[in-house]
């Protein structure tokens, strides 16, 4: 527990298996507040699952995952643990597609998440306020009356992430961010990632090496479920065993 | 607080709708009671009441809609909080015989002496009382539709399995009330009623009233459907239904939220039934045949999920189309209605109130083709938002 102190996320001798299947063994992992981590790795390395087990949708075998150094996040659920402060972008990117890019925001706006506050509602002018100025971060201020079915991919992807920002979130788990975008549009993603690492901690999960090397980080390199190589992205991309077992291939 | 949610609700459309089913509350009762039979504008008590009971089919069209159309939870056993608020209500209506019965108990319904029970079970207490039985018509599905929501949203059953386990559920009471010893009549269910608060059930003027009380009714479920629908909560229960799992990570419990939809939605199926037993002057076990929950389901298809309008026509039309088929070819009823299923599903996905949008959309894309190509071209789903259609309701996994 001492060891958590002072962390944002603690992830340690963490292990889940599906069927026999070890998708995360031993994981320990460690975020500190305002500090933003990628995490690279091959297919099958247990990114999406070390991120399901951080928001409570897996429990894990074995192992502590402590959230701000003191909340055990392996007793909770995932609507609990997002009222925490733990936001996700998943790989695919989710968004309310049948309703409106403003109320995309609104629903994600940090707000009480009871059933009566919610029927009763009423946006205050701060809460406008605060939808225009995230829409503004995520660029879609012109697009804030068109369906989220309507947008591009990309701008899906920038819609999840000012949903996001909406939750006011003080860790974000980022999965794939720049699948499918433009490179400008990974560029800007990369700056607006960089933005907000600096008040809130940042976990991105990426393939994109290009994207990585912008975003000028610490990186973790997992491999079967656990960690493979840890440092800056060149110390991590001239490990000898990185290479072989996914950069390489 | 209310004031604001209140003013929300009251959109131009549900204005009119709750106005429609007002004045239908007014008009249909001075035109059967003070325009003189065989005059022009005359309406005959019986289609009074054949109309009392659409439209409290259609309450339970729009109860189903707001946790099929708007929340994604497809219950196939509605037709269960329908019935068991009829019940309530018929055991109201029992109580009122008193001695008139064949047996002249006076506290004991026929079909108790005739089991030659002794006393009243404990479960018929106080439903002597009107208002008693009226707040147990909500009461009793309320409380069933919270304890089954409890656990199955707990448990996170979903899609297919939860329509068939409220499937299973609506079977289960038929069996139980088909039983004599349960103490609700059996197979022959309640009937042969006589007073409602004190004057007789089969009066003309009772039975305009009733129907005055069901559109009355109608216009506060629209009301307070649109209430439901417009505000924060009901964005919640549409992201519920288009991205479960999305709703959760961003903090909402969606449990919570599909367990107030689906008790809200019992409530107003129970108060429906209540109104229609003493329209029809019977209720029987029949009503929770499995198959009854069904047509609830393709009334609200038919007439267009996800939105307040749809499953009112829906349930009325269907209706209508019943009660005319079942006269004139009585055989072929379940056929046509199998039929109509099959076609909304396939060429009307958002129903009769969907055909607006689609007309709309099939316009200005025949307006596009014709258009210069200088001028750009407005997109064509702007169509169907200005019509008011949900985009793509998607059906409940």
């Amino acid at each position: 527990m001492n060891d958590a102190q002072d962390t944002m996320l603690y992830l340690n001798g963490v292990s889940v298996a599906f069927d026999g299947f070890k998708a995360i063994n031993n994981l320990s992992i460690i975020v500190r507040p305002a500090e933003m981590l990628a995490i690279i790795g091959p297919n099958g390395a247990g990114k999406t699952t070390m991120m399901d087990i951080i928001t409570g949708k897996t429990r894990p075998d074995a192992g502590e995952v402590y959230f701000d150094g003191r909340t055990d996040l392996t007793r909770l659920d995932e609507a609990a643990i997002a009222n925490l402060g733990i936001g996700r972008k998943f790989q695919k990117p989710t968004v309310f597609e049948s309703q409106t890019v403003w109320n995309n925001i609104e629903l994600a706006l940090k707000k009480p998440r009871g059933i009566f506050p919610t029927l009763f509602y009423t946006a205050s002018k701060a809460d406008i306020a605060r939808i225009e100025e995230i829409l503004e971060t995520v660029r879609l201020a012109h697009r804030r009356d068109a369906l989220a079915a309507d947008l591009s991919h990309g701008q899906k992807q920038w819609l999840e992430i000012g949903m996001l920002l909406a939750q006011d979130p003080k860790l974000l788990l980022v999965d794939e961010p720049v699948a499918g975008m433009t490179d400008s549009e990974t560029e800007e993603t990369a700056k607006l990632l960089k933005s907000i690492s600096v008040t809130r901690s940042v976990v991105v999960v990426e393939h994109d090496m290009s994207f990585v090397r912008e975003l000028d980080t610490r990186v973790v390199c997992l491999a079967e479920g656990s960690v493979l190589a840890e440092g800056s992205l060149d110390q991590v991309s001239a490990n000898p065993i990185v290479i072989e077992r996914y950069l390489g291939r | 607080m209310l004031t604001q949610a209140l003013f929300r609700a009251l959109d131009r459309k549900a204005i009119w709708l709750v106005a429609i089913f007002v004045g239908l509350a007014i008009a249909v009762p001075a035109l059967n009671l003070l325009v003189p039979p065989g005059q022009f504008g005359h309406v005959p008590t019986y289609m009074v009441s054949l109309f009392g009971k659409y439209l409290s089919y259609a309450i339970l069209a729009l109860a189903l809609d707001l946790v099929w159309g708007y929340c994604g939870i497809l219950s196939l056993g509605h037709g269960a909080f329908f019935a068991l608020g009829g019940y309530a209500m018929g055991m109201y209506l029992m109580r009122q015989i008193g001695t008139r019965g064949v047996y002249g108990h006076p506290t004991l319904p026929d079909f108790m002496v005739f089991l030659n029970w002794r006393e009243l079970p404990w479960y018929w207490w106080g439903f002597d009382n009107f208002w008693f039985a009226a707040l147990m018509v909500m009461a009793v599905p309320g409380l069933l539709a919270f304890v089954f929501g409890w656990f199955a949203f707990r448990s996170r059953v979903t899609g297919v399995y939860l329509s068939i386990i409220t499937q299973a559920m609506t079977f289960a009471l038929l069996l139980a009330f088909f039983r004599n010893d349960m103490g609700f009549g059996g197979n022959n269910g309640l009937t042969d009623f006589k007073d409602i608060l004190g004057v007789p059930v089969q009066a003309q003027t009772t039975r305009v009233a009733l129907f005055a009380a069901t559109a009355l009714f109608l216009a506060l479920s629209v009301l307070i459907c649109s209430m439901i629908v417009n505000s924060k909560l009901g964005k919640v229960m549409v992201a519920v239904r288009d991205a479960e799992s999305r709703t959760r990570f961003i903090g909402y419990r969606v449990e919570y939220v599909k367990l107030f939809a689906f008790t809200v939605s019992a409530i107003m199926a129970g108060i429906a039934g209540a109104l229609y037993v003493p329209q029809v002057g019977i209720i029987n076990p029949g009503e929770f045949e499995p198959g009854n929950s069904i047509e609830v389901v393709i009334w609200t298809a038919v007439g267009g999920r996800g939105t307040i309008i749809g499953p009112i026509i829906g349930a009325i039309l269907v209706n209508m189309g019943k009660s005319y088929f079942t006269a004139a070819l009585p055989e072929y009823w379940l056929f046509a209605l199998g039929a109509l299923f099959v076609f909304v599903t396939l060429f009307m996905p958002k129903g009769i109130v969907g055909l607006v949008g689609q007309a709309r959309a099939m316009l200005q894309k025949r307006e596009n083709r014709q258009a210069p190509p200088d001028q750009p071209a407005a997109p064509a789903r702007s169509a169907a938002a200005e019509a008011g259609i949900d985009a793509q309701p998607k059906p409940a996994e």
